[in-house]
């Protein structure tokens, strides 16, 4: 817990400008912020309609057909078809809406979260079992290049 | 009169479901995991309450990107499993309170907290996987559940101190219900875990436990956590926590620990599990 002004009891003033920025200093992170949601709505309500057992098998008879009912961009399309999420993300996709393609794939959950991370399947599993991403180095985008600066400095 | 008289913290992964529906509760990878609550279904069944307060989040089931409501209460008879894109899960339909659960909505409406009021809606695995780690799998739910379903997606999500609070409009809420009732409230989901982008996998055993820590005794100071410290530290999809602090709200100035339970991993996330009890 952080020893601010916070933890004495005070509530904190809040910038709205500064706490938006602040979700976006996050590294290999894309909170769902209201601009993405607005952006990807359509790619989002396209996922949820997967949650229907008629609508997930029109889907994979004609997955490029099935697309072609939404008021979705061909990029999102393509990153669609291609299960290329972390575009998804970029294009904003959210994970708990997209998981209801991951389930129609057959895909486990973390298999599918795996693919966005630079490591296989079973690399990410082992990842898991020992412990997880260490959030050292991975808090802020700015403290990264802030270090990655003082350090070069330093050579 | 009704009282709350415990609370519960819970992960709520859905894999926890799945080992539950497919026997696999006490193989290598679950055994662990599953050990941590025995202590709690044999407590359960002893203090047999009545009602359960259920915080939890839909993950895009009952609500999809249309409508947001940032705090919504159950006011329903019933809700059914939902089917979250592999077919609904075999569980027991979920029994609601409709009374207490309108007279918790009036009240909180009264003390100024806007809730959203559903009547009809299905209920993911973030309602049912803590149901089935308190209580197995019985024929029927032995509790009557009042689900509190918390946006904890689309940012702005609300503030550590706003559940806090509504936790302790609940209290007084629960406390004008003339019935006599036992109650329970339990906040679910987290710990650490990040489902997405390249950071995805990230989990943080000693945050977690910071924030274990920080729920037992007199302090309120987990109130206060921004949200960047929960997405920092544990991931983006640990922002679940906050409704923990509905929970803790709940149950009054001070608690008192009587069980605790860790593990890492399950799936992609940290498993964490409290039960504690208001010291009155």
């Amino acid at each position: 817990m952080s020893n601010n002004d916070a933890t004495q009891g005070k509530k904190p003033a809040l910038n709205i400008h500064e706490y938006l920025a602040e979700l976006d200093d996050i590294p290999g992170t894309r909170i769902y912020t209201a601009a993405r949601a607005r952006k990807g709505y359509w790619i989002n309500q396209f996922a949820m309609s997967l949650m229907k057992a008629e609508n997930r098998a029109r889907f994979k008879a004609d997955e490029r057909a099935y697309l072609d009912e939404w008021n979705i961009s061909e990029a999102a399309k393509e990153a669609l078809l291609a299960r290329d999420y972390n575009r998804l993300l970029d294009l904003g996709g959210n994970v708990y809406f997209l998981s209801k393609l991951f389930s129609s794939d057959g895909l486990p959950f973390a298999e599918a979260v795996s693919t966005m991370t630079d490591m296989t399947w079973p690399e990410y599993r082992q990842m898991m079992l020992d412990g997880g991403r260490s959030a050292e180095g991975n808090r802020s985008i700015k403290a990264n290049l802030a270090a990655a600066a003082a350090n070069k400095g330093a050579n | 009169m009704a009282r709350i008289t415990a609370g519960v913290g819970s992960s709520h992964v859905p894999l926890l479901g799945v080992a539950v529906d497919q026997g696999k509760s006490d193989d290598d990878y679950f055994g662990p995991i599953f050990k941590g609550y025995e202590w709690t279904r044999k407590w359960e069944a002893n203090t047999q309450p009545d009602v359960v307060i259920l915080v939890y989040n839909d993950h895009a089931s009952a609500f999809d990107a249309n409508i947001i409501p940032t705090f919504a209460i159950g006011c329903g008879d019933h809700y059914k499993s939902a089917d979250e894109g592999w077919g609904p899960r075999a569980v027991p339909d979920v029994e609601g309170h409709a009374d207490l659960a309108w007279h918790i909505a009036q009240s909180l409406i009264l003390d100024e907290f806007d809730m959203t009021i559903i009547n009809e809606m299905d209920v993911d695995h973030g309602l049912t996987v803590p149901l089935s780690m308190m209580f197995g799998q019985p024929a029927k739910w032995p509790v009557k559940v009042v689900p509190l379903a918390v946006n904890v997606v689309t940012y702005p999500v609300p503030s550590g101190n706003r559940c806090w609070a509504l936790g302790e409009a609940i209290k007084r809420a629960v406390e004008s219900f003339p019935e006599d009732l036992n109650v329970q409230i339990w906040g679910t989901g987290g710990m650490s875990h990040q489902l997405q982008g390249p950071r995805a996998g990230l989990l943080n055993r000693e945050w977690d436990n910071k924030f274990l820590d920080a729920l037992i005794g007199d302090s309120d100071a987990a109130r206060w956590i921004p949200h960047i410290e929960y997405l920092r530290e544990t991931g983006s999809e640990g922002i679940e926590m906050v409704m923990w602090l509905i929970m803790r709200g709940a149950l009054g100035r001070e608690t008192r620990l009587l069980h605790r339970h860790y593990h890492i991993p399950c799936s992609n996330t940290a498993i964490g599990h409290i039960v504690l009890e208001p010291v009155d």
